[in-house]
């Protein structure tokens, strides 16, 4: 039985490492997708390496060079403190990439692990976990995000908390429906048969083998996750200063909008090129992924 | 169809029960104590405590809950606002109607905008027209309406000097945030519009009326539209109620006197109780509209009426 059970990973690993290989080709035939592929590689290099990278710290006043535009010294100019954009972009993305990252982890966890237990059990614990999923899902994403955001109170934490929660259902509905159709399989009657418990058939057979569905969406989530927390520090519910999260960057630049253009203008940019990065990413893995489309 | 109605209406009443429940209990673990927040700081301790008394604050948690739904049903009390005293209700109420005009030019600019293209792009597939109407739909999506409101500001208002940065008292002060507000809904009905008439094209009976002779103009927006249009006409339902939830941001940057901007003013001076008021009215608001979006999908697409009668 030992000897059965070891051979399953083996086989298994054979087939994932031959489907993402096949992945990351019908990935490649989109110019799109790989140019979000790659931009989001570059964005998480920059973000890891912020510190080298960017040419001043984030929160270095330089009440001398207040409100400059673009310069060969400030290559994006100069906010109202004489804090240098560019560098503050660049620490930016590594805020942003967190929240969007761990935000999604945690709606991922959550509403994994719900939508799971759901779809596996059935009955009672499906009907009482798939209502409250309706009930969340009844209030609009931005809202539950703002709703949660205002009784936490803002911060970093807080944030990801707050726009991590408010996706928990569309995990939980994704998992939930990958889970019925699997549940029923052979495979999952022979895990039974030779006596994995409940957890260890959801945690090794059933998730890796609905995870197409999962990360696409995971991809999209990270994009509407930084969205998200972007409109939440717009409004001062996330990042507080001095901190450079992009949407609070664009909060603050707001105001001069009349005469400093460029204190919205890249942040807003910087938001914008993240999000259709990854839309384009997560449209090229949704149709890498999807079996009606193969061949 | 009647049995259809009564079922979904039913089935929104505990959904309704279950937001009120959610958006309460962040209400109640929220820090800060709220009779000290309406009687303010110079209240005397005997003050607070006949307050909690009265407002029935001392009551446990479920009691609270339950009092809080009778009071909402009952009297459409939701609460009394920290800053200004008044019924959280009445606030609201004055606010929702800009909130409303907002998102109902939003629509109809979206509709307007996006279904022509997407039909367009659907006829016209893989044309330069596609492509840019389709680049143009993913950039959309992709701009953060905040970001797109102070851009259109820029343009409109400072550069051109064409229309009013803020307000929402004249036709023209109402054209940059329903355009603001709009773009994300344009990109997803243009988007659907072209994969539903792209999905419908394909099907027999469009190759059973082109084999007949019948004139391509008729085979499209005849045959092909009128079924392609039934999911895009809930796309459009369903975001109309995003287009509610989604005025916050548009209305604290064209400073529009809405529900949106009533929110962003109370969480910056910890109204909680405006905050929530305002959060479940939106949610009733989104459900109701999800509700008419489900009995009007269910009219126009013969099959599920078939299903209930």
């Amino acid at each position: 039985m030992s000897d059965y059970s070891a051979a399953a990973p083996a086989v298994t690993g054979r087939k994932s490492r031959r489907g993402l290989a096949e992945v990351l080709f019908r990935l490649r035939k989109s110019p799109l997708a790989m140019f979000g592929l790659i931009f989001i590689l570059c964005l998480a290099f920059v973000a890891v390496f912020a510190g080298v990278l960017a040419p001043y710290p984030y929160q270095k006043q330089n009440l001398m060079h207040s409100y400059e535009t673009p310069s060969r010294q400030f290559w994006l100019g100069t906010d109202e403190f004489g804090r240098d954009i560019l560098s503050r972009l660049i620490y930016g993305a590594r805020i942003s990439l967190q929240v969007g990252f761990i935000a999604v982890g945690i709606a991922l966890f959550v509403g994994g692990m719900l939508g799971a237990v759901a779809g596996y059990y059935g009955g009672w614990i499906d009907n009482g976990i798939m209502r409250l999923m309706d009930v969340l899902l009844s209030v609009p994403q931005t809202l539950l995000a703002i709703a949660i955001a205002a009784s936490l109170g803002p911060g970093l934490f807080n944030l990801m908390i707050a726009v991590g929660i408010a996706a928990v259902p569309n995990y939980a509905r994704i998992v939930r429906g990958s889970v019925l159709s699997i549940r029923e399989m052979e495979f999952i009657e022979a895990a039974r048969a030779v006596g994995s418990s409940d957890l260890r058939i959801i945690l090794k057979h059933i998730l890796p083998n609905s995870m197409a569905p999962i990360i696409v969406q995971s991809t999209l989530g990270v994009a509407s996750a930084i969205l998200n927390a972007a409109g939440l520090s717009f409004i001062g519910l996330g990042i507080q200063p001095p901190y450079p999260e992009w949407g609070a960057m664009l909060s603050g630049g707001r105001q001069y909008i009349r005469d400093y253009a460029h204190l919205t203008l890249y942040p807003g940019l910087a938001i914008m090129l993240t999000i259709l990065a990854l839309n384009f990413l997560g449209d090229g893995l949704r149709d890498a992924l999807d079996p009606k489309l193969k061949r | 169809m009647i049995r259809y109605i009564l079922r979904r209406i039913l089935f929104l009443i505990p959904v309704l029960i279950g937001v009120a429940f959610c958006v309460f209990t962040l209400l109640y673990l929220t820090p800060g104590d709220p009779a000290r927040m309406i009687l303010g700081d110079m209240a005397t301790e005997n003050a607070i405590k006949e307050f909690r008394a009265k407002e029935g604050l001392d009551k446990p948690f479920l009691l609270q809950f339950g009092n809080y739904i009778y009071k909402a049903i009952t009297q459409g009390d939701i609460g009394r606002s920290y800053i200004t005293k008044r019924p959280v209700m009445n606030e609201i109420m004055a606010t929702f109607p800009a909130t409303l005009k907002l998102a109902a030019f939003a629509i109809v600019i979206a509709v307007v905008v996006g279904l022509p293209c997407g039909i367009l792009s659907a006829i016209k597939q893989y044309s330069v027209f596609d492509t840019l109407a389709m680049i143009f739909a993913m950039i959309g999506l992709s701009m953060p309406v905040f970001w797109l409101g102070l851009l259109l500001i820029l343009l409109f208002s400072v550069h051109l000097r064409w229309l009013p940065p803020s307000g929402f008292d004249t036709f023209k002060a109402m054209i940059l945030p329903s355009l603001a507000l709009s773009a994300q809904s344009i990109s997803m009905i243009t988007r659907m519009t072209r994969s539903s008439m792209l999905e419908v094209v394909r099907a027999d009976y469009i190759r059973t009326a082109r084999s007949k002779g019948q004139k391509e103009s008729v085979v499209i927006w005849v045959h092909a539209l009128h079924n392609a249009l039934i999911p895009v006409v809930t796309l459009c339902g369903l975001q109309f109620g995003h287009l509610l939830a989604g005025a916050i941001l548009t209305e604290s940057i064209f400073a529009v006197p809405g529900v949106g901007r009533l929110m962003v003013e109370s969480i910056k001076m910890r109204d909680y109780p405006v905050v929530q008021g305002g959060v479940l009215f939106v949610a009733v608001a989104f459900s109701v509209v999800n509700l008419l979006v489900d009995l009007l999908y269910a009219y126009i697409d013969p099959r599920i009426k078939a299903q209930y009668r």
